[in-house]
């Protein structure tokens, strides 16, 4: 699995992949530890609708010729997984992860949108179904975002102070790879400048609603690295503890 | 999953305040219970229906909840994409039927908030399994299996009560521990048909959580304080023995043909009288870890704490002043 693959679909639907895996990961740790039950069962059910659509993405790869979806997903290392970092931070408290959430499905819905019209018809086949879940997870987003971010003071200040901490993470989901001119010219997605473009105006939209103010964003430096197998130092304790029981026997029918 | 209210009944005398209850509407009451209808929450009740069933649902909420623990350490360790996804949506239903049962014991006035607070604090209890730790994932399995099996068993007998709010939340958590029983009897047939490794796991973790099991539904009823009001008012639809023993008809079979075996030398089926004869469990333990000394108490207490503590910020930013709280009706 080299990282920069020849196949410009290979390296774009690994990026989407690893992404929806790491982060229906992290989501999938709130059971149990919600500030209320209804977000315990929220944000598991948008950890399965991620998992769910990390597997549909391996599975395209696999019929491009990658490994089972199984093996890809909990056999790999740190520097072989292409997500970005802001998706292997840990979930921290409730105001990071709504965050991250926000900032991150606002992308994902933004980047599927714009998938289900991609040159490569399998991919945008499956956009324009996960489209519509996608749309209920920022939905989601936008109504606690709202919520928390016009209530108390106390709210409000953990709401900002995890905003201005997660941004230049939440840049670097745009970070590109040797591929985009390819990406772009196929037609097989509008590419990553196009989506972060569109990106920032969603989330200011609804920013706007709130007592939050948006940090200027040229004056931030993304964090990149992800796309490239550079991760930090998150990661690889989360794929050891994913792949604990698998590799107890990863010839076994579990 | 869960089930087992029985366990934590202290119907203390079971008469307590009844002679300060209006004679007439105690009796109209009995006679509807008798006739087989529901108790709504607007409905008349005696205080000490309305104090057990408080009792009975909010440990059934907890167990729900903290039942989720145990299992849910195991959906970032499930092997492979099938059993993370299956287990990341079974152990959701569970956390689904504590938001259902925290509801239904609302309707009888209690709020969520202070059943958590409860919780926390130690004043209310929940199922005792879960006091015991789940080292493997098969330990997880067998609790997908056989401890929604058991809370299955104690919950169809409890949805032909007399409370419509549990009655109802229960039709729809038994519809759900179905499908449990189903995935965490498929994942204990893997393992025990699998690899050495595997069926070593499996084995050793039934092992595990037999004595466990034997004590889920509640001390022998010979053991058992007097229960016969709960009885008539349908609060308690079968006795502990009862359960127990539908439970072992229906699961050592399977786990036997499975290959697996349990650590009890003493457990057969009396074809005479139809009763399982086993050794019996040790309620000295299990008395010991209900009240706090298990091996896992403190620290399932702790992250409910620890979620109770962090969340605390977004239940304050959630409420106005305008807004006041509101029991559920149904």
């Amino acid at each position: 699995m080299p990282l920069t693959s020849q196949d410009p679909r290979i390296d774009l639907m690994y990026r989407l992949a690893d992404d929806q895996l790491i982060l229906g990961h992290r989501n999938s740790e709130w059971n149990g530890l919600g500030p209320i039950l209804e977000e315990d069962i929220a944000f598991s059910s948008m950890a399965q609708d991620k998992l769910g659509h990390s597997l549909q993405m391996y599975s395209m790869l696999h019929a491009l010729g990658e490994a089972e979806p199984d093996t890809v997903a909990f056999t790999r290392n740190a520097p072989q997984f292409h997500c970005c970092q802001l998706v292997e931070l840990p979930i921290g408290e409730y105001d990071f992860s709504l965050t991250r959430h926000f900032l991150f499905d606002h992308a994902e819905l933004l980047r599927f949108e714009a998938l289900a019209s991609s040159s490569y018809e399998p991919l945008a086949q499956v956009a324009r179904k996960l489209r519509g879940e996608l749309k209920y997870h920022a939905l989601h987003a936008n109504t606690w975002m709202k919520r928390l971010g016009t209530a108390t003071e106390e709210a409000i200040e953990r709401m900002q102070h995890s905003l201005n901490f997660t941004l230049p993470y939440a840049l670097g989901i745009f970070e590109k790879t040797d591929a985009e001119p390819e990406i772009i010219s196929s037609g097989l997605f509008v590419g990553e400048d196009e989506l972060k473009s569109r990106w920032l105006e969603s989330i200011t939209k609804v920013l706007a609603q709130t007592a939050l103010e948006m940090p200027e964003v040229t004056t931030l430096t993304p964090v990149f690295g992800g796309r490239h197998g550079q991760h930090t130092e998150f990661l690889q304790p989360l794929l050891d503890e994913m792949a604990e029981v698998f590799r107890l026997d990863p010839t076994a029918d579990w | 999953m869960y089930g087992s209210a029985s366990t934590h009944d202290q119907p203390t005398t079971a008469t307590t305040g009844l002679e300060n209850e209006d004679p007439i509407l105690l009796a109209e009451f009995e006679a509807r219970i008798a006739r087989g209808e529901k108790i709504e929450p607007s409905d008349w009740m005696p205080a000490l229906y309305r104090k057990q069933l408080t009792r009975m649902i909010e440990q059934h909420a907890h167990s729900e909840i903290i039942g989720s623990l145990p299992e849910g350490t195991w959906i970032t360790r499930a092997p492979g994409f099938r059993r993370k996804m299956a287990q990341m949506a079974k152990v959701q239903d569970e956390v689904g039927h504590a938001q259902l049962l925290y509801s239904a014991a609302e309707t009888l006035g209690k709020t969520r908030e202070q059943m958590l607070i409860d919780l926390i604090n130690g004043k209310s209890k929940y199922s005792n399994v879960f006091n015991y730790p789940t080292p493997t994932w098969a330990d997880s399995n067998v609790i997908s299996w056989l401890i929604d099996a058991g809370a299955i068993v104690n919950q169809l007998a409890n949805a032909k009560g007399s409370y419509g709010p549990y009655c109802r939340a229960l039709d729809r958590i038994c519809a759900e521990e179905a499908f449990h029983l189903k995935y965490g009897h498929d994942a204990v047939v893997h393992l025990a048909t699998g690899t050495p490794i595997q069926r070593k796991m499996i084995q050793e973790a039934l092992n595990r959580w037999w004595p466990a099991i034997m004590t889920f539904f509640g001390p022998s009823d010979k053991m058992s304080v007097h229960t016969e009001i709960l009885m008539r008012w349908k609060v308690k639809m079968a006795s502990n023995d009862e359960c127990r023993n539908q439970f072992l008809d229906m699961y050592v079979p399977k786990i036997w043909e499975i290959g697996l075996t349990l650590p009890d030398p003493n457990l057969r089926k009396n074809e005479e009288t139809g009763q399982w004869e086993f050794t019996e469990p040790d309620w000295e333990d299990f008395k010991r870890v209900i009240n706090g000394d298990g091996p896992c108490n403190a620290e399932r207490i702790a992250v409910r704490r620890a979620a109770e503590e962090n969340g605390a910020w977004v239940r304050r930013a959630l409420l106005t002043p305008k807004m006041q709280y509101v029991r559920p009706l149904a």
